[in-house]
């Protein structure tokens, strides 16, 4: 890294949306030729740092630089023009189209796309960034990682020297991660910048030559990776010391309370998308589930939770079998399910309602006469708030206002609020900093003690070990087996969740 | 009866309803939804039937309805792509302002025919060669100019759609404003301007009513071929190849109860009248039916796009 002139300087940004200051006078700077890490929580500020720089929002007040040269950047256009080019945690792509037609969007050709010419000049740079992705393939075929790869391929042949990735490795195996980093380092030796928005510390300290730590819409610290640790960074970022180990609490007893016999599931296409899926589980136990996204985790939950109809096989909850029941009666048996979806609004919240009425969603029925009662839904909304540090500011904001963990913080909190005896939680850490993760694990160890089984479902293979009992893979719609989670490792898990069943028996 | 003739005529019916597909195809595609169809070939009609009669230019006359249908359309573009108001709304908006704005203009031409000379621009007009052809020829290449500018605009808006770079833009603004956005594509304009070709359509279509179908005007004059449109619009999978079929297929229903008449069979002129409006509704049970991610309307269809939106 000899070269370290400074490429882009972000100068006293400032953002408010409605009454939330999301940027206070921000300070932010890249060097060329360096991958720099974005840190901090939830709600830091740090994706609308990045929107700005990348031209959908517009700052309130600031400058920004760009090879020393002051610029203004008012849409994606301008900031493709200075180089800028930006990978948002949600994909910009058009479905119904294909890689080159996603690439082209927007992008000067002549009168008609001469598609031959243009395959050639991707082809070249696929292969001077070693890039791989099949040009033909429509988007809605794709799984995540090659969308993302797509969407990266596609910022670079638009001009991108300046590569943002927001959150990239949210949703991708750590075989995928693997690849994306080699990626980035490969941007690196092109002499190109990346800016890397992350809360994963490993990540952050294996990627990054320089780490920026925000909190609160405040730039805290700049530092060199080399001369700092997890622990100084997660204090940076949370603003006082915490304790990062996840703690596991031993299993409470042997008493099965749920049992799945050979459950299979079709899709409105008839594919099988759960194939005879068999498991038990224990009284106060947590099992994890693993597996590549899409690989029917969604249908599990929903077929466990009696909204997915099942083909054949039986749900058996204390003795009864629930197959075919109604989704009312699982829940009045104390099944409670909470699914994180990727956009994390999609499934259980109205964006336009405040957090009160959003809780009242799943209260009204308890409360006696016609009318809904506010009061005790405020005061639980408060009681929410104030347990999970929902950043707000206030109970009756709408949660369209609130940064996405904190949307997720709601959801959780209100699904936690029903006291379950068997739970099943997916993705209830997607997206969340540190600290609030560690907060959800020990809601969720809390919820163990009171002898409640957990079904927890998840992306990030270091809290699967972490908090879990048993760890269940599953792949493609079938489990390639259940492993103890104290002695399981990355490797295995990586290799099962690519559908490799003999793993686990060699280990 | 089922004859030659009977299919020519069909195609004649057709091609209002096909200048109306196309315009609220391109109008889609472009994330709009846009109801005042029917207002909008109103409005072409009656100012196409006025220029016409007044300057006895067809030429000039067509060029009018092309604008007046544009005009109607710009308002609904102002309401639905600046001010971000309901696309629904606005659009039966439009359909009731053209309705009474065709009346209104049309009040003094009631009755009205145009000269001779001015139907002889629209007379028919056989392609060399592809006219020879037996059956076919007569069929699809013995028309009136207007037929054969209706044919050309269906395949050049294919064209654009699908091979050119400008198409893409549009189908992806139609799908994921927010992506279009980010790959830099100026959405506003690319709306606004879609939006008025698609009205200028719509009035083409209302002129080739008032101006070569009828040729008289009448009150009323397009009866609901507007909201036809907008049917065929999801029977052709927002494809305007297919429109083209789905158009000469509804002209056909249209005229389907006049050409039994006077022939043994007895059905009440009023069940056939009754035929293309039925077909819609089947047609819609039937598409609705059918799932496929290419046959599937714009994802983003009449949802206002807002940048900093979260």
């Amino acid at each position: 890294m000899a070269d370290r002139s400074i490429y882009v300087e972000m100068k006293d940004i400032t953002k408010r949306f409605g009454s939330v200051i999301a940027t206070d006078h921000m300070n932010f700077e890249v060097a060329k030729g360096e991958i720099h890490a974005l840190l901090g929580e939830n709600g830091a500020g740090k994706s609308t740092l990045m929107n700005m720089l990348s031209g959908i929002y517009i700052p309130d007040s600031g400058h920004i630089f760009i090879d020393g040269k002051e610029v203004r950047i008012t849409s994606p256009r301008d900031a493709l023009k200075a180089g800028v080019g930006m990978i948002h945690q949600h994909f910009k792509l058009v479905d119904v189209l294909t890689t080159l037609e996603n690439i082209l969007l927007g992008y000067k050709t002549g009168l008609f796309v001469r598609k031959k010419e243009q395959k050639i000049k991707l082809q070249q740079l696929m292969e001077k960034f070693q890039l791989d992705v099949d040009l033909d393939k429509y988007v809605y075929e794709m799984s995540v990682g090659e969308k993302q790869t797509l969407e990266i391929l596609k910022t670079i042949y638009r001009g991108a020297r300046i590569l943002i990735l927001d959150e990239p490795t949210a949703v991708l195996t750590p075989q995928e991660t693997n690849k994306l980093f080699k990626i980035m380092r490969r941007m690196k030796e092109q002499s190109c910048s990346v800016i890397f928005i992350s809360h994963k510390m490993n990540e952050v300290m294996e990627i990054a030559d320089r780490i920026t730590v925000l909190r609160k819409g405040k730039t805290i610290a700049t530092l060199e990776k080399e001369s700092t640790n997890p622990q100084e960074l997660t204090e940076l970022m949370v603003g006082r010391p915490v304790d990062l180990s996840i703690k596991r609490i031993p299993a409470l007893s042997d008493n099965i309370v749920f049992q799945v016999r050979n459950l299979s599931a079709v899709n409105e296409e008839k594919v099988e998308v759960l194939k005879n899926i068999s498991f038990d589980m224990y009284e106060g136990e947590i099992l994890g589930v693993a597996g590549i996204a899409g690989s029917g985790q969604k249908e599990l939950c929903e077929a466990l939770a009696g909204l997915y109809p099942i083909k054949q096989g039986e749900i058996i909850f204390k003795g009864e079998n629930l197959a075919g029941k109604s989704p009312k009666e699982f829940i009045t048996r104390g099944i409670s399910m909470s699914f994180i979806p990727e956009d994390r609004l999609g499934m259980g919240l109205v964006a336009n309602m405040d957090i009160v009425d959003n809780i009242l969603l799943k209260q009204y029925h308890h409360s006696k006469g016609i009318m809904v009662q506010r009061k005790p839904a405020a005061a639980k909304a408060k009681e929410i708030v104030k347990k999970l540090e929902i950043q707000t500011p206030g109970i009756k904001e709408p949660i369209k206002n609130l940064s996405g963990g904190n949307i997720q913080k709601v959801l959780l909190g209100r699904e936690l609020d029903s006291h379950p005896e068997l739970l099943i939680t997916a993705y209830p850490v997607r997206g969340l900093d540190i600290n609030t993760c560690l907060k959800i694990y020990d809601i969720l160890n809390e919820e163990k003690k009171r002898g409640v089984a957990i079904l927890y479902i998840a992306e990030d293979l270091d809290s699967l070990m972490g908090l879990c009992d048993r760890i269940m893979v599953i792949s493609n719609g079938e489990i390639t087996g259940i492993v103890d989670a104290r002695k399981a490792t990355k490797e295995q898990l990586g290799l099962m969740m690519l559908g490799n069943k003999e793993v686990h028996h060699a280990v | 009866m089922i004859t030659v003739a009977f299919f020519k005529a069909a195609i004649i019916a057709g091609i209002p309803l096909l200048f109306a597909t196309l315009g609220e195809i391109i109008t889609e595609k472009s994330g709009h939804l846009n109801l005042g169809v029917e207002g909008m070939m109103l409005m072409g009609a009656v100012i196409g039937f006025q220029v016409g009669y007044t300057t006895n230019s067809p030429l000039l006359a067509l060029l009018f309805a092309a604008i007046a249908g544009a005009l109607g359309a710009l308002i609904y573009a102002f309401l639905t792509v600046s001010l971000r108001a309901n696309q629904v709304v606005s659009g039966l908006a439009l359909t009731i302002f053209g309705t009474g704005f065709a009346g209104f203009v049309g009040k003094s031409l009631m009755g009205m025919k145009m000269t001779d000379q001015f139907n002889y621009f629209f007379r028919d007009l056989k392609i060399p060669g592809l006219g020879d052809i037996p059956y076919l020829g007569e069929i699809f290449f013995n028309h009136d100019i207007f037929v054969y500018l209706g044919y050309v605009t269906a395949i050049v808006l294919g064209l654009y759609l699908y091979n050119t770079g400008k198409g893409l833009n549009l189908r992806a603004i139609g799908e994921n404003p927010a992506a279009a956005d980010a790959a830099s594509i100026p959405i506003t304009k690319y709306k606004y301007l879609h939006i008025l070709l698609g009205g200028a359509l719509c009035g083409l279509g209302g002129a080739y009513l008032s101006l070569v179908y009828v040729p008289v005007w009448q009150e009323n004059i397009t009866a609901g071929r507007g909201w036809i449109a907008v049917a065929l619009v999801i029977f052709s999978g927002w494809n305007p190849y297919k429109a083209i079929a789905g158009a000469f297929l509804f002209g056909g229903l249209d005229i389907i109860g006049f050409r039994l008449q006077g022939t043994a069979i007895a059905i009440s002129q009023y069940i056939f009248d009754m035929a293309p409006y039925v077909a819609t509704i089947v047609i819609l049970v039937l598409v609705s039916l059918r799932k496929s991610k290419k046959n599937a309307p714009p994802k983003a269809l009449s949802e206002p796009y807002f940048r900093e939106e979260r």
